[in-house]
């Protein structure tokens, strides 16, 4: 049975908000896909496949709260695999700027 | 000889092909009996469709998706406030609404948040409405009514028992959040309160009654109400205010499900990624609430393109139109002059690698068949 659900005994037993922190991975959020810090032989080998420079690809921020989450270092590169509506699964590499 | 179904699986699993496809392929020959032959022959359909599908190299799908997403935005209401469920919150939606999307407004003019709780709070209606009023910002207005006495020169609240009960405060948490919030001595017997200026001036006494109604006294600031709706078997939140961080941290909310329609505030918190998500989400469903219906790929170009550069820019003249490399470009734009003055007056130099510039300059433009450049191998 749910705490409170007992007309007789209202449910004042719960203690909510006031200081109250919770943990709680950035990447469980619906609406944050899985990212995965590359190695650099696995970066370089995603951009020879590519034929680009790292500058080439899109960025994403050092401060950015997923790659704090995950550690990731100006320069290194990042792999998201996004759900898409159209493929299912579709792969994004971003790199790590200032 | 027949293949069997785990070599089918794993013959499709190498093809070159989206994940979509390749479970659609899959799921069609689970029971179908297919030899080595017509196994190639359907792959090679499949594969030979696929590629006919993708768009052509050098093709202009900025241009198809501004169409794409333009036409139907003719289409749309120039003024539309929605009521979500009986219960009264204002949301933006129709033109505006998808134009505060696209400028990514720091704050959009209504935002909201849909709160969804955890399993345990999410399916008891009074639990539900227990984690609605702790998170809802309470001011004193909520709790009872406030009086100046202008014979006394001093403001006179009155609490009200069965509010103090509801909002779970107690008149001295009150007298003590008002103290703290405007640095004055609050006198408190009982459900009565008493809150005298420094000095006995009018002006000072209805500036004082102004500052008490700011002051909140519990909840999260910014989340003015919420009201509370059920879904299927759940109990979902909706506020009026945003307050992404603070509300996912709340004990009884599901952090993984609970969103808010501020897709600046969801980059801040969740990352770009969850900002370009955001992006897609809004527009399509504010599209769609209006009875449109635009292809999902022109809205992740637009998504895709506003966060490129690992934080979200509008699409103008302070963003993507802004960042042209063409002066050209960005002259044909907006605020035409300004650009071209400032060009002038750094010596900038045109490259017309561009469409816009080079429909300017009247020449061939670089799309389609205009982009492929012949070299002679000899």
């Amino acid at each position: 049975m749910v705490e409170g659900s007992n007309p007789f005994e209202p449910a004042y037993r719960l203690i909510l908000g006031s200081g109250f922190m919770k943990k709680f991975a950035l990447q469980d959020h619906g609406l944050v896909p899985a990212h995965i810090l590359l190695s650099p032989e696995e970066s370089d080998e995603v951009l020879k496949s590519y034929g680009v420079d790292s500058a080439h690809l899109p960025k994403i921020r050092v401060s950015d709260p997923v790659v704090k989450e995950i550690g990731g270092k100006v320069g290194d590169v990042v792999k998201i695999i996004r759900n898409s509506s159209t493929s299912g699964e579709s792969v994004f590499y971003r790199l790590v700027i200032d | 000889m027949n293949l069997s179904e785990k070599e089918v699986s794993k013959r499709i699993e190498g093809l070159p092909l989206p994940q979509s496809i390749r479970r659609a392929l899959e799921g069609e020959l689970q029971d179908v009996e297919v030899s080595e032959e017509q196994f190639s022959e359907i792959t090679e359909t499949v594969v030979a469709d696929y590629r006919r599908s993708k768009v052509e190299p050098c093709e202009a799908v900025g241009v198809v998706a501004a169409q794409s997403i333009g036409e139907p935005g003719t289409q749309m209401t120039m003024r539309t406030f929605h009521y979500a469920g009986v219960a009264e919150i204002n949301v933006t939606l129709g033109l505006p609404r998808l134009i505060e999307i696209v400028d990514a407004r720091k704050i959009p003019s209504t935002p909201t948040m849909t709160i969804r709780l955890d399993k345990d709070y999410a399916l008891d209606r009074d639990i539900a409405r227990e984690v609605a009023w702790s998170i809802e910002s309470t001011n004193i207005l909520h709790l009872g009514s406030m009086a100046t006495d202008l014979a006394e020169m001093n403001v006179v609240i009155e609490l009200n028992e069965d509010a103090l009960l509801q909002r779970k405060i107690t008149a001295e948490e009150v007298a003590g959040r008002l103290a703290e919030g405007t640095k004055l001595p609050a006198e408190q017997h009982a459900n009565q309160i008493i809150m005298t200026p420094p000095e006995p001036s009018y002006r000072d006494l209805l500036q004082l009654v102004e500052k008490i109604k700011t002051i909140s006294l519990k909840g999260i600031e910014g989340i003015n109400r919420v009201v509370i709706r059920k879904e299927g078997d759940e109990y979902v939140l909706y506020t009026e205010g945003s307050a992404l961080k603070e509300v996912i941290q709340f004990q009884g909310v599901d952090p993984t499900r609970t969103k808010t329609n501020n897709i600046t505030e969801i980059g801040d918190v969740l990352g770009i990624e969850a900002a370009r998500n955001a992006i897609i989400n809004e527009a399509t469903d504010t599209l769609r609430e209006q009875g449109l219906s635009v292809d999902v790929r022109h809205i992740m170009l637009v998504a895709d393109i506003m966060t490129c550069d690992g934080e979200v820019k509008q699409i103008g003249r302070h963003g993507v139109s802004g960042e042209k490399a063409s002066v050209l470009a960005r002259a044909a734009f907006e605020v035409t002059v300004n650009h071209i003055l400032d060009a002038a007056v750094r010596g900038d130099v045109d490259d017309l690698r561009g469409v816009t510039e080079n429909v300017i300059v009247g020449q061939p433009i670089q799309l389609g068949t205009g982009d492929v450049k012949l070299v002679a191998k000899r």
